[in-house]
């Protein structure tokens, strides 16, 4: 009964708000036929644009590994965008220097180094003020993402990591980190086996982590009831500050492989919104690793059809963004429907009682 | 010196407003315990509908009131979700902004075309005081502003007032620290907390239209530019109170600024915006002043259940 609402409601939330969304394109003049099967063929329609979709949902699943896990712990990391561009710009960084480490281990160095820059930056400030003074990880986790994405920002525009002669960028990685790409057969895309591989790699690892090991199981306790975790003689400041640097590391995890697979160096911009959608992959999947995959694919395909359904049907990629405020919101409000069926039961037996009095 | 030019102070009031505004509005939502993340798109829903009807009904004014109504029922939606249906404030805030990014990019882009709003487009008036400006150095600062920058100040002084010199006040307050007491006390701690967060989205949508209609005529897609979450920081450092969050938007604007100025000189105006950020986590951390939340902030309150 509760794994079939877990699977019902996302459902039921993003149904709803592709309702919404197509009552609101149909008020503007579209046909929302046309308008979603654009999107759907933009997302489905032939092998590169699955590649595409794959691609894009990769760092939204990276990431929202390590939501899941900051939720289960009970703790709300909402700066994750900053913590992915902190570990992409540590991927990039040491994918342009230290050119005579071999091919692999020089990738490997980059990944590592991008998932402890983005551990780091979400355990050390966030995570040691929530433990030993108690500061709103919400807040201290949204601004240290700000801080992060200005410090990305500072190192290109006329910062160190500067090309210089350029537009606000850094220096390409070299070749020999960069994932290889199908080329050729159906996936021609950005989509890369490496990249696939790490982000299955790291959900099996986040789910045996959380549902197979004591460090996991002590998390969601804590997570669950901090004064039973307590009582249970878990250091709960300890474990507050592993939380948020295993979610930061995945965080970091992701900007290292979408820089080594897809951008290959830091683009002025940053506007990627990898955080904030993650959290709603998070969300919706419930904070399962293995529902993280599929909600993580959604949001995606509604990346990759969005461009798509704008060159085609004219109607702005921004809807899909109109959608996924729509599906967050609904899925938030989700403890109406407990209500709505009370309302419902207490009224039919009180309809009951009046006539059988 | 940069510091005795009065330009910089000029620039540093006409930075704050967007900034206080919507740090003032968090400040009721939150005095009354529900937490308001909202801020920066409800600002977005304000200044893309205070250009849109400015537009339509070739009046500034009439655009500004449609968008205190968009913020308001924005904030309305954010209210049910957190009192009715005791849902995560912080999930709801979260998408509601980026429901409001897509939705005013989605319509700038449908109503206006992609090459965005019209030029013509009536904005509010900037206004000189008469007597004001005669007054040396002061007088330059407060010439030509936007009229909405005399109208924060005025807020300014009565936000305080009413949230510590009024029953009122009080009640938004008590429902904020105890909702049981208040709620023992005969206050409706639900109509309270409704009244706080729907004033805190008038009270951005204004920062948002200052944006659009106040500095200029038109409206750009994401044109906020992070300033709800700089303003949710002002709110923190100064301490969920309204005269602190002007202060603390002082600050900020006055950071903005600097970086305004100095970006000729060599010195990184992307580490001057840092600046709002590390105050408020040095805040947080207790290092400068000791920040402390409402204590129900972000508790829904079930009435039936106690």
């Amino acid at each position: 009964m509760k794994s079939l609402r877990s699977i019902l409601l996302p459902m039921g939330a993003s149904l709803l708000a592709m309702i919404i969304g197509g009552i609101l394109v149909a008020a503007l003049g579209y046909n929302p036929v046309t308008v979603y099967g654009s999107l759907i063929s933009g997302a489905f329609g032939n092998g590169i644009n699955i590649g595409n979709t794959i691609t894009a949902s990769l760092p939204l699943i990276i990431v929202g590994l390590g939501i899941a896990i900051s939720f289960q712990s009970g703790l709300f990391n909402i700066g994750a965008d900053g913590q992915y561009w902190i570990g992409a710009t540590a991927a990039v960084w040491f994918g342009y220097h230290f050119n005579s480490l071999p091919g692999w281990l020089h990738m490997i160095v980059c990944i590592v180094v991008g998932m402890v820059a983005g551990a780091l930056w979400a355990g050390i400030i966030p995570g040691l003020t929530k433990a030993y003074v108690g500061s709103h990880e919400v807040i201290t986790t949204m601004m240290m993402s700000y801080i992060g994405i200005l410090l990305a920002r500072y190192l290109i525009e006329g910062g160190p990591m500067q090309q210089k002669g350029f537009n606000p960028q850094s220096p390409e990685i070299v070749q020999n980190t960069q994932f290889p790409y199908f080329t050729q057969g159906l996936m021609q895309s950005q989509l890369s086996l490496v990249a696939v591989a790490i982000a299955v790699v790291a959900v099996i690892a986040v789910w045996f982590l959380l549902y197979k090991t004591t460090l996991g199981y002590q998390l969601r306790t804590v997570g669950l009831n901090q004064r039973a975790a307590r009582y249970a003689g878990i250091n709960v400041k300890l474990f507050t500050v592993v939380a948020l640097c295993l979610s930061g590391l995945f965080a970091g995890l992701a900007g290292a492989v979408q820089m080594l697979g897809v951008d290959h160096r830091l683009l002025d911009g940053f506007s990627s919104n990898y955080g904030y959608t993650a959290i709603v992959v998070s969300l919706l999947a419930r904070n399962n690793p293995i529902g993280v995959i599929i909600a993580g694919l959604f949001f995606g395909a509604l990346t990759t059809g969005g461009q798509n359904m704008q060159m085609v049907s004219n109607v702005p990629a921004a809807l899909t963004d109109v959608l996924t405020g729509l599906i967050i919101f609904f899925v938030a409000c989700e403890r109406i429907i407990p209500q709505i069926i009370g309302w419902y039961r207490r009224r039919r037996t009180l309809k009951s009682t009046t006539v059988a009095s | 010196m940069i510091f005795s030019d009065p330009e910089i102070w000029a620039a540093t009031l006409s930075m704050a407003v967007p900034l206080a505004l919507p740090a003032i509005g968090g400040t009721f939502s939150e005095r009354t315990g529900v937490v308001n993340i909202a801020m920066e798109g409800i600002m977005l829903i304000g200044a893309f509908f205070a250009v849109t009807f400015s537009y339509w009904t070739g009046s500034a004014w009439l655009g500004l009131l449609a968008a205190l109504i968009c913020g308001g029922l924005t904030a309305a939606a954010l209210a049910w979700g957190a009192i009715r249906v005791s849902a995560d404030q912080t999930v709801l805030g979260m998408g509601i902004n980026i429901f409001a990014a897509g939705l005013t990019t989605f319509l700038l882009n449908t109503l206006f075309g992609f090459n965005g709003t019209p030029i013509n487009t009536p904005k509010l008036p900037d206004i000189s005081i008469p007597g004001l400006d005669k007054i040396p150095y002061i007088g330059v600062i407060f010439q030509n502003q936007s009229i909405l920058v005399y109208i924060m100040v005025v807020l300014v002084i009565i936000s305080h007032w009413f949230l510590f010199h009024t029953r009122l006040g009080l009640r938004m307050r008590s429902v904020g620290e105890h909702p049981l007491a208040a709620d023992t006390l005969g206050i409706n701690v639900w109509r309270i907390r409704y009244f706080g967060v729907i004033l805190s989205g008038l009270f951005s949508a204004l920062g948002g239209a200052y944006l659009s209609i106040g500095v200029l005529n038109g409206f750009t897609p994401n044109m906020t530019n992070g300033r709800g979450y700089i303003a949710l920081a002002a709110m923190i450092f100064g301490k969920w109170t309204p005269l602190g969050s002007f202060g603390a938007a002082l600050i900020f604007g006055f950071s903005t600024a600097l970086g305004i100025v100095l970006q000729g000189q060599g010195i990184s105006s992307n580490l001057l915006q840092m600046i709002p950020y590390a105050l408020t986590i040095l805040a947080l951390a207790g290092l400068v002043g000791r920040a402390v939340a409402p204590a129900a902030d972000g508790i829904p309150y079930d009435p039936r259940r106690s």
